[in-house]
């Protein structure tokens, strides 16, 4: 068990890529709580898997520094950092048994028969492989294998920290929850550091205590999934979180009012006037319909998901879409909006600007 | 929808059957007519029933060939498979000279037969081959037209020379097919290299290795023109195997019923262990997908 610390870390896959600034990682600063419940969550090739694979020490970094618990680990090879890894495919073993499966990173470190044979029986009672023990890995399912690879990645006490890869890629929704579910209570129990990468917001939400959102190589934000989704800082994490995302509209702000298209409306907080492109935020989940107060809009067309409606509309010209609770009345008569002044974010640049309280 | 049975589309494999039969059945019924019948010329036949083939099973000088080449095709598989595994296990993985060692290995792979037999013929003469002259020159007593123990050592290195790298290029595909995945977790569980060539590269190459075996197998249990241009089956018999036997008896000796017989049966047992080849290989890929 450590504290992971990143100081000032880059990476870049091209050979002379630190000098022409062909960064897949660009330089970051973060330090991984020991015990936390971490999610690196993003968008496909944003570098959420080589900054996994540098902590791991797969990778060296081209730059900066990897601490455990203050000891600099940035040279050392995977082998050294006693961390685990589950991939985002299934690997096992195919010639071993599950049993053999399981027990292979504990026998390559010279434990004792007795303290392998616990532990297996217990990480494979917790995953559910109880009954399979004893079959080969090749010719199982894809889930079962995947069930595999997770297993051996928890089966080592006393790693610093397990890491995992998008390993819900090849398993069926239904399943895909129910191990979800699993990880989280594995959590509790034994305590170790989880860092697990996903583009999926749902999986992160549910699995982290903290969520680390990245984007084209940078961290953009870091914080509960709460804080994410309320106040996201750069338009990125607000279009990326949510379903659908937040709605950006370009405004002129002044102090404690918003003006679009010449019509005014109040904002939680006070501004100060600031240079750049101005937008506001506002979550779909937090604009009412109205039919005589707000912002006139052009309703284009209604989209039933289940327990609520999503209205895409016009307002200004610009695309807007509003969540309609269940049981929520709204008719084609409501040509306004009206936006809950609290859950207003203002941003400068795609960045959020923190306001004055009133 | 139901699938509609019509017995009539057996019809369209006729031209496909007359075409097999014209290129290999009626030739072989020909092989099977001497193989069952004596002749004294004239085109006239008596029936001679299994006597061929029954002094075949008897004759001494097939079992001599036969040991030998069951000799040489278990020495040429225990070499060219170990040492192609352990070729492709160093190969580069990608870049320039993945590229220039592909091509530098396949070429051994693209000489005519007999001429591979006469580069080796003439490379191991000791009055004008430079490996026959180095040799001699060395002081070794070498000289592979008349030390049997001499030949067989040419003809082996010559068979590793022409092959290995057919079983290197297999394992190097199966290898290259595994993901980067398996390597790094095997670093995270603190495998040995050992261990990752005994669980993962092996099981992984194991399909390709077992297509490899096959193919050196039939492929060298029917050896005839590479020995035959170097030894010509000698020095004596010592290196005449099945192939260069059964040609000696059908064309030199014009023994037609007896050769007939025997290539019947050779073709038999080819046939038999290819057949369990085939069975293992589809049985282990039933396994994998199961």
């Amino acid at each position: 068990m450590a504290q992971i610390t990143l100081s000032d870390l880059a990476h870049s896959y091209v050979h002379n890529g630190a000098e022409t600034g062909d960064f897949a990682l660009k330089t970051l600063n973060h330090v991984w709580q020991d015990g936390g419940a971490y999610a690196l969550l993003g968008p496909s090739g944003c570098g959420k898997t080589t900054l996994l694979n540098i902590i791991s020490g797969l990778i060296t970094p081209s730059r900066g520094r990897v601490l455990f618990d203050g000891v600099d680990m940035t040279e050392s090879p995977a082998e050294k950092r006693n961390i685990a890894q589950v991939f985002q495919f299934p690997v096992v073993y195919d010639t071993m048994t599950v049993r053999e499966n399981l027990a292979f990173p504990l026998k390559n470190r010279g434990l004792a028969r007795a303290a392998i044979q616990a532990r297996v029986a217990l990480i494979a009672e917790m995953m559910g492989l109880g009954d399979i023990l004893d079959r080969k890995a090749r010719g199982l399912p894809a889930d079962a294998k995947q069930k595999i690879s997770l297993a051996r990645g928890m089966v080592r006490e006393s790693v610093n920290a397990i890491l995992f890869d998008e390993p819900l890629t090849v398993i069926d929704p239904q399943l895909k929850w129910e191990l979800r579910t699993q990880l989280k209570s594995l959590h509790r129990e034994l305590r170790h550091t989880m860092i697990y990468v996903t583009h999926d917001q749902v999986e992160a939400l549910t699995f982290a205590d903290t969520v680390v959102m990245m984007h084209e190589g940078r961290v953009l934000q870091t914080g509960t999934p709460e804080s994410l989704f309320e106040t996201p800082a750069h338009t990125f994490v607000g279009h990326f979180i949510g379903s659908p995302g937040m709605n950006f509209l370009e405004a002129k702000i002044e102090g404690s009012r918003g003006v679009i298209n010449g019509q005014c409306f109040p904002l939680g907080a006070s501004y100060r006037t600031a240079s750049g492109f101005t937008q506001i935020g506002i979550r779909p989940e937090y604009i009412q319909f109205s039919a005589d107060e707000g912002l006139p809009v052009v309703v284009k067309h209604v989209e039933d998901v289940g327990r609520r409606r999503i209205v895409h509309a016009e307002l200004a010209n610009s695309p807007i879409s509003v969540s309609v609770p269940e049981g929520q009345f709204f008719d084609n008569t409501m040509a306004r909006v009206r936006f809950m002044p609290d859950k207003i974010n203002i941003f400068v640049d795609d960045w959020r600007v923190q306001g004055e309280a009133l | 929808m139901a699938k509609v049975q019509n017995n009539r589309a057996w019809l369209l494999v006729l031209p496909v059957l007359a075409l097999v039969a014209f290129s290999a059945v009626i030739p072989l019924m020909t092989v099977v007519n001497y193989a069952f019948n004596d002749t004294f010329g004239n085109n006239q036949f008596f029936w001679n029933g299994l006597g061929w083939f029954e002094e075949m099973v008897r004759s001494e000088r097939l079992h001599a060939a036969l040991g030998r080449q069951m000799v040489f095709t278990g020495t040429i598989l225990a070499i060219e498979v170990p040492l192609g595994i352990f070729v492709a296990l160093n190969m580069p993985k990608k870049g320039f000279w993945a590229s220039l060692c592909l091509v530098l290995m396949a070429l051994p792979l693209l000489i005519p037969f007999n001429v591979v037999g006469t580069i080796w013929q003439i490379f191991c003469r000791i009055d004008i081959g430079l490996l026959g002259r180095a040799m001699t020159a060395l002081g070794v007593d070498y000289n592979y037209t008349n030390d049997p123990l001499d030949a067989w050592v040419t003809l082996i290195i010559m068979d590793v020379w022409h092959w290995t790298s057919l079983v290197a290029l297999l394992c190097y595909a199966g290898l290259q097919s595994i993901p980067n995945a398996y390597y790094q977790a095997a670093r995270i569980d603190q495998a040995s290299r050992w261990d990752i060539f005994r669980y993962i590269e092996l099981p992984k190459m194991s399909g390709v290795l077992l297509i490899a075996v096959l193919l050196r197998f039939i492929d060298s249990f029917m050896i005839y023109t590479e020995p035959f241009v170097v030894t010509g089956g000698g020095p004596g018999n010592s290196t005449t195997f099945l192939s260069i036997d059964l040609v000696k008896m059908a064309i030199g000796q014009f023994d037609l019923g007896p050769a007939a017989a025997f290539s019947l049966m050779y073709f038999l047992v080819i046939l038999l262990i290819s057949w369990v080849f085939y069975t293992v290989m589809v049985a282990r890929d039933a396994g994998e997908t199961r």
